[in-house]
C-alpha cells in the first residue's frame, strides 16, 4: 500500500498542481501581500530621485523568466515615469531588448512619455561584462545606434551622455549571467554606481551577500518581489493577481513533501520492525 | 484579426509544449524544433542589427576605421573551426576572448566577490544575528578548505559549515519552487485570459 | 604557431586588462577601449559559428534522411522565416519580426520552463526526504521559505514571513557568502593560470 502511494503516477501530481493553479486564478482570494525590506529599498531609492534624473535599466532576461520579471520591470518603469525620470535601457540578453521595450511602451503611453526624449532603448550587445565596462567609460563607442538602428546622436535625451556618470541608479532585471553579477563587479565596484536588483527567484538567494555588503541598494526576487513593488506603487498588476495561485501551489507542494516524508517514515518503521 | 491569429498560434504552441507532461510526442517535438529555429533566427537578426552593422559594418566601411579589420579577421578565423584542416586558427580569436575574460575576472572577482565579502563580514559581535553570520561564513569557508583533513576541531567546524550550506540550499530550493510556479501562473494567465477570456 | 601564438595573445590581452584596472591611463586606457570594441565583434562571430553549426547539423540530418528529419525541416523553416522577416522589415516593435517573437518564441520559451513547475512538484513528493540531519535542515529551511515568502504564510502564522526573511538574511546569506568567496578564489586562481599559460585546456587537443 505504502509502496503504491510512493509510486503514484506522476501525471496525477501534475494534474493536482495544474488544477490548484487554475482554481486559484479563477477564484481569487485577494490575500494581502507583505512588503519586505529589500524590495522597499529599491522603491525608496527611486522615490529619492529628483525629476529628470537619469535611470539605467538593464533587461537581462528572456521569455523563460518573463512571468517573474516582466511585472517587476513594468512596475519599476511606471514608478520612474510617474516621478518624471529619464530611462535609458539595454539588454545583455537579446530577447530582453524587446521584452523591455514592450514594457517601456505600455508605461510610456500611460504617462505620455516619448521615445528619444523621455526614454531610449540602446539594444543588445554580446559580451556581458565587457559591454558594462565599455559603457562605463565610453557609451557611444559601444552603442553608436539604438536598438532599431537610430543614431544615438539623433536621440535628444542622450545629448552629452557619454558614460554611466549621469545615471543616479541602475536597475538590472536579471535571470542569470550575464547580469547582476557583472553589473556589481564593474559598475558598482569600479565606478561606484548604485545598483538595484530585480531577480528571478531561482538566483535571488545567491545575491543576499551583495545586499548585506551594500553592493546592491535593494533586491526584489521573483513574482513575489514584483507583487510587493506593485503594492508599493499602488498599481496592482499581474504579479499581485498571481499571488493567490502562488500561495496555494506552495501549500500543495509543502503538503506533498510532508505526505512523502510521512510515508517514508512509516515504511522505514515497518521495515525495521 | 492578425492579433487574434497570433494569440491562437501562441496558445496552440503553448499546449503543444504542455503535452510533454503526458509523454514525449510529435506535437512537443514540433514545438521544440520550431522554438530552436526561431530562437536562432532571433539571435542572428539581433547580432546583425545590433552589433555587426553599428559596431563593425558602418565604422569600417563608411567611416573607414581600418583598425577594425583586425577583429574582422579574428572573427573570420573563428569560423574556420568548421574546417578541420585549418581549424587550429580559430584558437587565435578564442585566445583573445579567453584572455579578456580572464583579465576581467582576475581583478573583479577578487575585489567584488572575495575582498568585499570578507570586509562585509567584519562586523561587531554585538548581536546574535551578527554572530550567526560570522560563524556561518567562517565555518562554511572551512568546509571548502581541503588542504587539511576534516578531523577534530576543524572537522566539527566544517560540520557546522555544512549545516549552514544546507540551510542555504534549502532556501534556494524554496525560491526555485517559487520561480517555477510563477512561470506556470504566467502561462495559465495567458491561456485563461488572453486566449479563452475566462478571466 | 598552433599553441604559442594563442598563448601569447591570451597573455598580452590578459595582462593589459589587469594593468588597466590599476593604471587607467594611456596607453592602457586606449587599449582597454579598443579591446572592448574588438571583443563585441569577435564574440558575435562565435554566435555565427554556433548558428552555422546548427544549420550544418540539420542539413546533414536531412541529406541522410536520419530519424526525425522532418523536425529538421521545421527547425530550418523557423530559422529562415525569422531571419527573412527581420531582414525585410526590420526588428522594431510592430514589425513582423516582433510578431514572430511575441506569438511564437515568447510563448514557447515561457512554457518550456513552466513545465518545470510540474516536475519540481513531483520531485518534492518523491525525493525530498528527511533522511539525516543535513537533509532535515535543508527540508525545514525550504518549507519555511516556501510558506513564509507567500501571502498565505502570514495567514497561517503572522511570524512566518519574518522567519523566512531571517533565514534569507542570515543563515542563507552566510552560506551563500561562503560559496561566493570560494568560487571567487577559484576563479581568480584559474584566471591567473590561464593568463600565465599554465592552464591550456581551452586550446583543445594537438
Amino acid at each position: 500500500m505504502l509502496d503504491k502511494l510512493l509510486k503514484i503516477d506522476r501525471r496525477i501530481i501534475f494534474s493536482i498542481i495544474g488544477i490548484v493553479v487554475i482554481i486559484a486564478i479563477l477564484f481569487p482570494m485577494g490575500l494581502v501581500v507583505h512588503v519586505s525590506e529589500p524590495v522597499e529599498k529599491i522603491y525608496r531609492e527611486i522615490e529619492s530621485l529628483s525629476p529628470d534624473s537619469y535611470v539605467f535599466l538593464s533587461f537581462d532576461y528572456d521569455p523563460a523568466s518573463m512571468a517573474e520579471l516582466d511585472p517587476l520591470a513594468l512596475a519599476v518603469i511606471r514608478h520612474c515615469f510617474r516621478k518624471d525620470l529619464k530611462i535609458v535601457s539595454l539588454g545583455l540578453w537579446p530577447q530582453g531588448v524587446l521584452l523591455g521595450q514592450a514594457n517601456l511602451e505600455i508605461a510610456a503611453e500611460e504617462y505620455g512619455k516619448e521615445y528619444g526624449i523621455d526614454f531610449a532603448n540602446l539594444g543588445y550587445k554580446t559580451g556581458g561584462i565587457v559591454v558594462i565596462s565599455g559603457i562605463s567609460t565610453n557609451l557611444r563607442d559601444i552603442f553608436p545606434q539604438d536598438y532599431i538602428g537610430n543614431n544615438v546622436d539623433s536621440l535628444p535625451m542622450l545629448d552629452g551622455i557619454n558614460n554611466l556618470d549621469p545615471f543616479k541608479l541602475i536597475i538590472t532585471f536579471s535571470a542569470g549571467d550575464p547580469g547582476v553579477r557583472h553589473w556589481v563587479m564593474i559598475a558598482q565596484a569600479r565606478y561606484g554606481k548604485k545598483i538595484g536588483l530585480g531577480s528571478t527567484a531561482v538566483q535571488a538567494p545567491a545575491f543576499y551577500p551583495y545586499l548585506q555588503a551594500n553592493q546592491l541598494v535593494g533586491l526584489a526576487g521573483g513574482m513575489k518581489g514584483a507583487a510587493e513593488y506593485e503594492q508599493l506603487i499602488k498599481i496592482p498588476g499581474l504579479a499581485t493577481a498571481g499571488m493567490d495561485a502562488q500561495s496555494l501551489a506552495h501549500l500543495v507542494i509543502v503538503l506533498f513533501i510532508i505526505f512523502g516524508n510521512v510515508i517514508f517514515l512509516l515504511k522505514k518503521r515497518s521495515s525495521s520492525s | 484579426m492578425v492579433q487574434i491569429i497570433g494569440i491562437w498560434v501562441a496558445s496552440l504552441l503553448t499546449l503543444c509544449i504542455f503535452s510533454f507532461l503526458y509523454k514525449d510526442n510529435p506535437f512537443y517535438k514540433f514545438a521544440e524544433h520550431l522554438f530552436v529555429g526561431v530562437s536562432a533566427g532571433y539571435w542572428a537578426m539581433y547580432s546583425w542589427y545590433n552589433i555587426l552593422v553599428p559596431n563593425l559594418g558602418r565604422p569600417l566601411f563608411i567611416e573607414h576605421e581600418f583598425i577594425l579589420v583586425i577583429p574582422l579577421i579574428l572573427g573570420i578565423l573563428m569560423l574556420l573551426r568548421l574546417f578541420p584542416k585549418v581549424g587550429w586558427l580559430s584558437r587565435w580569436p578564442l585566445a583573445f576572448i579567453v584572455g579578456m575574460t580572464s583579465g576581467y575576472y582576475l581583478v573583479t572577482f577578487l575585489q567584488t566577490n572575495a575582498l568585499e565579502q570578507a570586509r562585509a563580514t567584519i562586523i561587531p559581535l554585538n548581536h546574535i544575528n551578527n554572530i550567526i553570520l560570522i560563524i556561518g561564513v567562517l565555518t562554511g569557508l572551512l568546509y571548502f578548505f581541503f588542504s587539511t583533513r576534516h578531523k577534530g576541531g576543524i572537522g566539527f567546524a566544517a560540520r557546522i559549515g555544512r549545516m549552514f550550506l544546507m540551510v542555504a540550499f534549502g532556501a534556494s530550493f524554496g525560491y526555485t519552487v517559487m520561480a517555477r510556479i510563477s512561470l506556470l501562473i504566467g502561462r495559465m494567465y495567458f491561456l485563461l485570459g488572453e486566449w479563452l477570456h475566462i478571466i | 604557431m598552433k599553441r604559442q601564438i594563442p598563448l601569447l595573445i591570451t597573455f598580452i590581452v590578459g595582462i593589459v586588462m589587469v594593468v588597466q584596472y590599476f593604471i587607467p591611463r594611456q596607453p592602457f586606457a586606449g587599449l582597454f577601449d579598443t579591446f572592448n570594441q574588438w571583443f563585441l565583434i569577435i564574440a558575435v562571430f562565435a554566435l555565427i559559428l554556433g548558428l552555422m553549426n546548427l544549420v550544418r547539423l540539420h542539413v546533414q540530418k536531412l541529406r541522410r534522411m536520419k530519424g526525425g528529419w522532418g523536425y529538421s525541416i521545421i527547425l530550418l523553416c523557423g530559422l529562415v522565416g525569422t531571419i527573412f522577416t527581420g531582414a525585410l522589415w526590420g526588428i522594431g516593435t510592430g514589425s513582423p519580426f516582433n510578431y514572430v517573437f511575441v506569438n511564437i518564441q515568447q510563448p514557447m520559451g515561457a512554457t518550456m520552463f513552466a513545465l518545470l513547475a510540474f516536475f519540481i512538484a513531483s520531485a518534492s513528493f518523491r525525493a525530498f526526504r528527511a533522511r539525516n540531519l543535513d537533509a532535515t535542515l535543508l527540508l525545514v529551511a525550504a518549507v519555511l521559505v516556501m510558506i513564509g515568502r507567500v501571502t498565505i504564510g502570514a495567514l497561517i502564522w503572522n511570524k512566518l514571513p519574518h522567519i523566512a526573511e531571517w533565514i534569507m538574511s542570515y543563515p542563507n546569506m552566510a552560506g551563500q557568502r561562503a560559496i561566493m568567496i570560494g568560487i571567487a578564489l577559484g576563479t581568480v586562481s584559474y584566471s591567473l593560470r590561464v593568463i600565465l599559460g599554465i592552464e591550456r585546456t581551452y586550446l583543445g587537443g594537438e
